[in-house]
């Protein structure tokens, strides 16, 4: 049986770091992820952890997994029962039984179902700024969760237990939006962040969940690739009060490789989610000899100048090893300093390295005064200096949602 | 029916070599003969088994399979291949006792187009005969929800054969990779089976092209959605090139009893036929190609394009013979193709 999401006397992992190991059982694999964990609390970004109070996996399938199937948005019907799939641009043509590259989108005699909706493997209450988001709320909490698949298989993820399996073959919660609404309240989030996995693929449990946040004030934060269609974008980050976008590389054939993906429409997210007004910050992980070199860099500095505008945030994280890309060193700090010179000399204003504990790089300055503005320690904000969306001591304005 | 192809120049070579070394021990027949012997043991069989009644007599027709016939036609199929006798002779040079043997049967069609439960207790019989313990047999899919469906009983534990999906166990923690796989293997092939007979159906695939032998061990694998661009190409031959399962592939056992010529993966009763057959190989990249050419000159029947006209030639065949993968042969000529 699937139980109701409860995060009873589970807080969070980041806040409670030390609680997370007596939660860990103590094969290796667990070991390594609370390794991870703590690793997390120190300063690495966004690993998720399983479904707080979700009982150990039996393996049985539940009746209960009818609770999860709900009719796709996005998507056409074609003959013979085959399905095109128009959430992202892999337009992935699925046959009767079959599921799409996600994994958790499948055609059932024609009709396509969503198996995912209210789903959810992985709970947590984390600080915003683990998405990161620097320039969303500073200091404030996100109730954040995620479900099992993902529309690309980046060979670098840190989620790749959940992102890349099957809903069924991890634990689950069953978790309406109306619940998770709730638990954000009782554990004072003003924020609901999707996020860990890929949201993409589950569109419209966030589209739900974003609506009855937004009925009980509660808003709502997406942590993406942005490997999605326009009016699917539209439709389902639309409803975000922010948006962080992972772009994964400048370049098509690293997305090719590396990431399964592609860069163009991810690139074409990132345009239009400005065109519409959302609130997005840039995250770059820098995995070396792969996506860090001089010329890259300075072509994506240029490109966001001239297509976003020079008030994106950019984040250039530190990539570990992890999954399947295993034999490359943890990026140098001094090729993430570097990048941040080139992106600065490029002009953009808030250009952070992140995974790198202790940075002055991970802290907010004043573009045009240089002063500190918000000082951050790990994922906690400890001094936040803007007032009114301002610098108080040149009154430049600084971009971004700040307050509540 | 013995289908003879033309001998390549390797193949002429080594029975030349064959020959040459019959003649110096005296034991030979003729260098004709030797080199004939010597092509055929460089060649991987593949034997066609028919039985036009296998669902009974024209008097009695029916939709179920014979379970006697069926028992019949494997028989004939596995000493035709091993060139034995009898069966249990065939059967002991696969298998020894002790062993674990795990049957990857393909479910996914439900009842119309899957395994057949009669053609698997028909494995099971001749493997316990050989000397294998019912409980040491386990007959599995992805999901036991699917093999339910297919008609087969889910049974763990206890003194009898084993039957169960990989959603009872689960997949191993940790990644295995080769090329472009990197997945989690089912603990049923992992710690259940030291020997793998793979039982798959014989049918067209909208992706792939044709599901037969290679296709199925998609079932092994906790992440097959990740696999299927490109025609599953060189996703397919990859996997099967994973230790892990090959060297515990002993014979592939083709269930083309219902066979689909076009629109699968999933049952499409008004793309299917008919076959009644078997289709059993050691070799499973000889066995797709053979089975590829069948549902070829079906789709000609009925007037379809071929699968290359059609965009969705299975190139993951040629690619698992290549060099790189060497899982079996595509070569016509190195192909020992029997019909019974």
């Amino acid at each position: 049986m699937y139980r109701e999401l409860d995060v009873q006397g589970a807080v969070s992992l980041d806040v409670l770091g030390d609680k997370t190991l007596s939660r860990c059982s103590l094969d290796r694999r667990s070991f390594l992820k609370c390794a991870l964990a703590t690793g997390a609390a120190l300063g690495m970004s966004e690993v998720a952890e399983p479904a707080v109070g979700a009982a150990p996996w039996t393996g049985q399938q539940s009746p209960d997994d009818s609770r999860f199937v709900v009719e796709a948005k996005f998507y056409e019907k074609l003959e013979n029962r085959k399905i095109k799939c128009k959430l992202c641009p892999r337009e992935c043509k699925v046959g009767d039984r079959e599921r799409g590259y996600c994994g958790v989108r499948e055609n059932r005699g024609g009709t396509y179902y969503t198996v995912v909706h209210s789903r959810v493997c992985a709970a947590h209450v984390d600080p915003v700024e683990k998405k990161p988001l620097f320039h969303y709320l500073p200091g404030s909490l996100a109730f954040s969760i995620a479900t099992a698949g993902c529309n690309v298989n980046c060979k670098f993820c840190q989620n790749w237990d959940i992102s890349q399996s099957r809903p069924e073959q991890i634990p689950a919660d069953y978790a309406p939006p109306q619940r998770v609404v709730e638990l954000a309240k009782q554990y004072s989030c003003p924020t609901i962040a999707y996020t860990y996995s890929e949201p993409v693929i589950f569109s419209e449990y966030l589209m739900d969940t974003a609506d009855a946040g937004h009925a009980a004030d509660v808003r709502s934060i997406v942590v993406s690739n942005g490997y999605m269609q326009e009016e699917a974008l539209k439709a389902a980050y639309g409803k975000m009060d922010a948006v962080k976008i992972d772009l994964k590389s400048f370049s098509e054939s690293y997305y090719q490789k590396v990431v399964t993906g592609e860069l163009k429409p991810v690139l074409d997210s990132l345009v239009t989610l400005k065109k519409i007004g959302k609130w997005t910050e840039i995250v770059y992980l820098m995995v070396p000899t792969l996506n860090d070199s001089e010329t890259e860099i300075r072509g994506l500095a240029q490109w966001i100048k001239t297509n976003l505008g020079v008030d994106v945030p950019l984040h250039f994280t530190q990539y570990h090893p992890e999954y399947l890309l295993k034999n490359l060193p943890i990026t140098p700090v001094p090729t993430l300093e570097r990048s941040k010179a080139i992106a600065d000399a490029e002009g953009l204003h808030y250009v952070y390295i992140g995974n790198v504990p202790g940075h002055p790089a991970q802290n907010t300055y004043c573009p045009k005064c240089k002063r500190l503005l918000v000082e951050r320690v790990g994922f906690t904000a400890s001094q936040m200096l803007i007032r009114n969306g301002s610098c108080p001591f040149c009154q430049h304005p600084i971009p971004g949602v700040w307050h509540t | 029916m013995n289908t003879m192809h033309d001998t390549s120049r390797r193949d002429f070579l080594k029975g030349t070599l064959a020959g040459a070394a019959l003649l110096r021990s005296g034991r030979g027949t003729g260098l004709l003969a030797a080199a004939e012997e010597g092509a055929a043991l460089a060649k991987s069989r593949v034997v066609i088994a028919h039985d036009a009644l296998l669902r009974g007599t024209a008097s009695t027709p029916g939709s179920g399979v014979d379970s006697r016939r069926m028992l019949a036609l494997l028989d004939r199929a596995v000493q035709a291949l091993f060139d034995r006798d009898r069966p249990i002779e065939a059967w002991k040079k696969l298998v020894r006792p002790g062993e674990m043997v795990g049957l990857k049967v393909n479910t996914l069609g439900g009842r119309g187009i899957s395994t057949n439960p009669q053609l698997v207790e028909a494995i099971c019989e001749r493997l316990q005969e050989a000397g294998i313990e019912a409980a040491n047999i386990v007959v599995w899919d992805r999901s036991s929800d699917e093999l339910e469906r297919a008609g087969f009983h889910v049974s763990m534990g206890g003194n009898r054969v084993q039957c169960f999906g990989t959603d009872r166990v689960d997949y191993e923690q940790d990644l295995v990779t080769w090329g472009s796989i990197g997945s989690r293997l089912s603990k049923i092939l992992t710690q259940r089976s030291n020997v793998l007979i793979n039982v798959p159906v014989l049918k067209d695939h909208d992706g792939a092209g044709v599901t037969i032998a290679l296709k199925n061990m998609y079932g092994v694998i906790h992440n097959p959605n990740k696999y299927h661009p490109d025609g599953c190409d060189p996703f397919i031959a990859d996997l099967n090139v994973l230790p892990e399962i090959r060297t515990r592939m002993r014979l592939t056992i083709c269930d083309a009893t219902t066979a689909m010529y076009e629109g699968g993966p999933a049952y499409k009763p008004e793309h299917s036929w008919r076959a009644n057959s078997l289709i059993v190989s050691q070799d499973p990249v000889a066995l797709d190609s053979t089975g590829w050419q069948i549902i070829e000159r079906k789709r000609a029947e009925h007037g379809l394009k071929t699968l290359e006209a059609d965009g969705r030639a299975p190139r993951y065949i040629a690619t698992a013979a290549d060099a790189q993968h060497r899982v079996g042969t595509n070569d016509p000529a190195r192909i020992s193709t029997i019909e019974i």
